[in-house]
């Protein structure tokens, strides 16, 4: 844990400017990843649909900046409470749907999020879309980092990559304490059964829809972030792959589980530059095969590693290496103690 | 008058083509209780399919056969391959399959097959006949006559075969059809087997009005979500009558309420409302909610 | 604004004493991504998602580049290493994908890039750092019109704007008492040309009675043509992508319908054509307009240009020779390669930029017989000329002389 905390801490120092706007996309991909988690991890219900609520997120923010002139660390919260809101508000009819019917109306979200956003033009800028200008770090940030690695002064790739990472680890904090206490165990009962946990007393539909706007709460943050990283947000930034990413960030990250979501994320972010770009530059594979996953462009890696990690690994690769890990563990204990060590992870969710 | 005619007529053309892949989701749906994400990109490969057959110069009418023989194959395989391992999981788990699968065939597509548009052969001629008044092409009443074929094919076998009844046994309750020796997951892949048969009759109808590529059936998988959920989604007969309507909705409403550039978002309201307000559709029976 | 920074400071430091030593007594001036033998060039590009069939634009264009590499032995002794990236037309990708080319990778220039959105979400990168956005695959008329506030921006093919109107001057001369319908669209490219057709007509834009919009999620655009057809126009515009165009083509006749049809240069390649005509598209008076040889047109045959196509583009083992995206990747190219050439020792970025803004003068042997890419220090769109061209017996043919629609 400490570890991560400092190599995660000390990477801008090591690492190019450039290559510290790519962690911080990986950071972001995390963060959304953790809100999904809440939702279809913990509380059991799906969103095919987060794309929607990064680009509510980043046109908040967006808006706020080009129209009136907010400062833009204002506009993070702001984002993230107004998606939080209207994530609220959906969990209340998405209460009446099943798991199928749920998945059904948010993927046709997914799908329309484009041509919804290029309707109201005066707001939006339309397909035109909004340049949004990178942020100066603060003086303060700046020198402290340029004292600390005796070096140059914080690049606003740099900074954008600390903003993320101060404010993932709050969310962080928040989800981990959520999951822990009340609410987490009420959601976890209603995931298991929501009948028997509606008997023994627990607030299904409050919870539930708790579970939606916490949801969009993270997915309207890291929609923010992803606006300021990128510079630029218009209906195409939200295809209904960026969904699917989600998707597949929080399924190889494991779907219940709190340390998932890094994994995910960076699985998110590295995986289509992998199969595009590293597999080719590889002298020791063959052409005809790296040129297969150059052209085939990474919708296929995509598919293929969702099928196999629901196939192989329902709980995630992070839960594989949980329960391998305590397998073992058990193995080493000796047949007398076996069944009685820790409860398992979390059991595979949905 | 003469033009909000011509709007709806166009409009059960556009919801033949809706209707015809509905079907296939409510064949899945019927057999195991689930929407197929795929449904769609199987139907736009296995088309793809019978387009390089009829490239090497196979006749058209060898080909359509052989390739919804190899569209059952490839369901059946698909079935065994990819569906069995998790068929007793969550739905959740199921729809995530059932969605790497779709982008996994779309980008297999893509990289076969390339992006470009192509022409795809007709057994119906591209001469438009009049409907009092209002223009349609005997191509647009072939796909919805060949849907209107599928359907009673899908209600005879479901409805008033051994097979069929033992399909849908074994679906709605799996456990008591394997006490009476039912064996549930080859009727599962069998009916894996027919909806990507169906899917691939669909895809073959419509690829000469949509040009076949391996985006073909993208967006029209919404607008075919859409139509299943308002017929009632268990419905074969809800899948048609919804896919009409949907099409007549969509084409109204784009031309006289919201625009034309809206006519997703249609679809998309569609389907919530009915979920909200209707859940079990027009056509579907209530069902009690599974603890 | 953004600070360049140390690191490209010291870079620079670098490279002036790389300067300084290297040449060996003539004086020759390069920068990042040039070395003695190699000029380093980078794309974002959609090669998978929606829009992928432009992607093999690059590839064509990669193609005349490994021509002039095997058969010219490169530009002045230098070969050219093209580096083409996927960016799935998601300008969240075009970003980090154009900073690793640019900070990872070290391309000297950017050449090519795809789509107005994805362009726009890296233009004010690319102009802080200098560094050179050339001949950017899009006619959104902004990358051109602003110059003066993005100097290290440029495009290539006849702005979509200056394209209409071309079409408001023939509808003008041709059919005074039109009646115009409108199909396009709803994006930069369809409101781009909408745009144009309005401001060509000028006073007489009341010609045009109805305007429908498509999204490109649409199935068809069946409602939209069936309004079109009752408003009353006898003449329509489809301002639509390929697949569009061609099942709007079919649709019109499906439902009646015989107005005159303007059809824009984007979608207008006789492969598509013969699709449309094939699937019971009357295409009768169909004009559009042109600036490139069409590949399938038998007319070119013997063209020393469409044979050097031939050859170029065998150097791509995946791109279709009949495809016009790809003559359009090969003549990019080849202008690009002029660019190179011109600036001879001088390959510095400042220096390419100015000579592709404001020096070029190039008869392109794959742009049809007249057409310049030309421009000047007032000037900065390369390609301005184009020839109206109609549809009859299966074929497009020329009319009249080349038009100059320079937008002011």
């Amino acid at each position: 844990m400490l570890v991560a905390a400092l190599f995660l801490l000390g990477l801008p120092s090591v690492v190019t400017s450039f290559q510290s706007s790519q962690w911080t996309l990986v950071l972001i991909f995390a963060i959304a990843v953790m809100g999904l988690n809440v939702l279809v991890g913990y509380s059991g219900q799906i969103s095919l649909g987060h794309g929607a609520f990064m680009a509510l997120g980043a046109y908040t923010t967006a808006v706020l900046i080009s129209h009136y002139h907010v400062n833009y660390l204002l506009t993070i919260p702001i984002a993230g409470l107004v998606t939080g809101m209207i994530g609220f508000l959906l969990g209340v009819p998405a209460l009446r749907l099943s798991a199928l019917y749920l998945a059904l109306a948010t993927f046709a979200l997914a799908v329309v999020t484009p041509s919804l956003i290029k309707r109201p033009d005066k707001l939006t800028g339309g397909v035109q879309g909004i340049l949004l200008v990178p942020p100066d770090p603060p003086q303060f940030a700046s020198s402290a980092f340029a004292t600390l690695t005796n070096g140059p002064q914080m690049t606003s790739e740099q900074w954008l990559y600390y903003l993320s990472l101060g404010i993932g680890a709050v969310l962080f904090w928040l989800a981990w304490n959520v999951i822990r206490h009340r609410p987490g165990r009420a959601m976890r009962a209603i995931r298991d059964g929501e009948v028997a946990a509606a008997a023994s007393g627990i607030n299904v539909a409050g919870y539930k829809t708790l579970a939606f706007g916490m949801s969009a709460f993270y997915a309207g943050i890291a929609g923010s972030l992803f606006g300021l990283a990128t510079g630029f947000v218009s209906p195409d930034t939200f295809p209904v792959a960026l969904s699917f990413q989600l998707l597949v960030g929080a399924v190889v990250g494991g779907l219940a589980s709190i340390a998932g979501p890094l994994l995910g994320g960076t699985v998110m972010y590295w995986l289509p530059i992998v199969s595009s770009q590293t597999i080719s530059s590889q002298d020791w594979i063959p052409t005809q095969i790296s040129s297969v996953f150059v052209k085939a462009g990474p919708a296929v890696t995509y598919g293929a590693l969702l099928i196999l990690i629901m196939i192989f690994a329902p709980t995630g690769v992070v839960g594989l290496i949980t329960s391998g890990y305590a397998a073992l563990r058990n193995r080493l204990r000796g047949a007398g103690e076996r069944g009685t060590g820790q409860m398992p992870p979390d059991p595979q969710t949905v | 008058m003469q033009e909000f005619l011509q709007q709806v007529v166009s409009g059960i053309a556009s919801g033949g083509i809706f209707a015809s892949l509905a079907l296939a989701l409510v064949l899945i749906y019927n057999a195991m209780g689930l929407v197929n994400f795929a449904q769609g990109e199987m139907a736009m490969f296995a088309t793809f399919v019978a387009f390089t057959l009829i490239d090497r110069g196979m006749s058209y009418w060898i080909a359509l056969p052989l390739t919804l023989v190899i569209a059952f194959a490839g369901g059946v395989l698909i079935q065994r391959a990819v569906i069995r391992p998790v068929e007793r999981a969550p739905v959740l788990t199921l729809v995530i399959v059932t969605l790497g699968l779709a982008t996994l065939i779309n980008g297999l597509a893509g990289f076969l097959f390339g992006y470009v548009p192509r022409s795809f052969p007709s057994p119906f001629s591209v001469h438009t006949v009049s409907v009092l008044g209002a223009l349609v092409s005997y191509r647009d009443l072939g796909v919805i006559a060949v849907s209107a074929i599928v359907l009673v094919l899908i209600y005879l076998l479901l409805q008033r075969t051994t097979l069929g009844l033992t399909m849908r046994a074994a679906a709605h309750n799996p456990d008591a059809s394997r006490l009476l020796g039912v064996r549930v997951s080859w009727m599962l892949a069998l009916g894996w087997g027919l909806a990507s048969a169906v899917g691939a009759l669909s895809g073959i109808m419509v690829a000469p009005i949509l040009l076949l590529e391996p985006n073909m059936m993208q967006t029209i998988i919404i607008y075919a979500f859409a139509a299943a959920v308002l017929g009632g989604i268990e419905s074969p007969l809800g899948a048609v009558v919804g896919g009409l309507i949907v099409g007549i909705t969509v084409n109204l409403a784009g031309a006289y309420l919201v625009g034309g550039d809206l006519q997703l978002a249609i679809a998309f309201l569609i389907i919530v409302a009915v979920l909200v307000v209707k859940p079990n559709g027009l056509f579907g029976r209530p069902s009690v909610r599974r603890v | 604004m953004r600070r360049t920074g140390p690191r490209s400071a010291a870079l620079a430091a670098a490279l002036m004493a790389l300067v300084a030593c290297g040449g060996g007594g003539t004086t020759t001036a390069t920068d990042t991504g040039i070395t003695s033998n190699s000029i380093a060039l980078g794309v974002t590009i959609a090669q998978s998602g929606p829009a992928a069939a432009y992607g093999t634009i690059a590839n064509a264009a990669n193609a005349y580049f490994t021509y002039v590499n095997n058969n010219e032995g490169g530009v002045n002794g230098r070969h050219i290493n093209y580096k083409i990236l996927d960016d799935g037309y998601n300008p969240a990708q075009t970003v980090p994908l154009t900073k690793q080319l640019v900070e990872q990778d070290q391309v000297f220039a950017m050449f090519g890039g795809l789509g107005t959105q994805p362009q726009t979400s890296v233009r004010d990168y690319l102009n802080s750092k200098k560094v050179p956005q050339l001949f950017v695959a899009t006619g959104a008329t902004t990358f051109m019109a602003d110059f003066s506030s993005h100097p290290y921006t440029i495009g290539w093919q006849p702005p979509y704007q200056g394209e209409a109107r071309i079409y408001a001057k023939d509808v003008l001369a041709n059919h005074a008492s039109a009646k115009i319908g409108v199909l396009y669209q709803n994006d930069d490219y369809g409101q781009d040309y909408l745009k144009g057709l309005t401001d060509g007509l000028g006073s007489s834009a009341s010609m045009i009675v109805d305007k429908e919009p498509y999204d490109v999620t649409a199935a068809d655009t069946l409602s939209q043509l069936v309004k079109l057809k009752a408003s009353g126009a006898d003449t329509v515009f489809l301002f639509t992508t390929p697949a569009f165009t061609i099942k709007s083509l079919i649709i019109i006749t499906k439902i009646g319908w015989e107005p005159t049809i303007y059809l824009n240069s984007v979608s207008n390649p006789s492969v598509y054509m013969g699709i449309a005509a094939g699937n019971g598209a009357a295409l009768k008076n169909v004009t559009s307009v042109s600036y490139i040889k069409d590949p399938t047109d038998p007319q070119w045959a013997s063209d020393a240009g469409m044979q050097l196509y031939n050859k170029v583009i065998a150097n791509c083992s995946t791109c279709n020779v009949h495809d016009g995206f790809n003559i359009y990747g090969v003549a990019v190219a080849y202008s690009m390669v002029d660019v190179l050439k011109q600036a001879g020792s001088n390959l510095t970025r400042a220096n390419v930029m100015s000579i592709a803004s404001s020096q070029l003068n190039e008869n392109n042997p794959f742009l049809l017989p007249g057409v310049l890419v030309k421009t000047t220090s007032t000037d900065h769109y390369p390609i301005t000329q184009e020839n109206v061209i109609t549809w009859s017996s299966n074929a497009w043919h020329l009319q009249g002389s080349l038009i100059d629609e320079p937008i002011s």
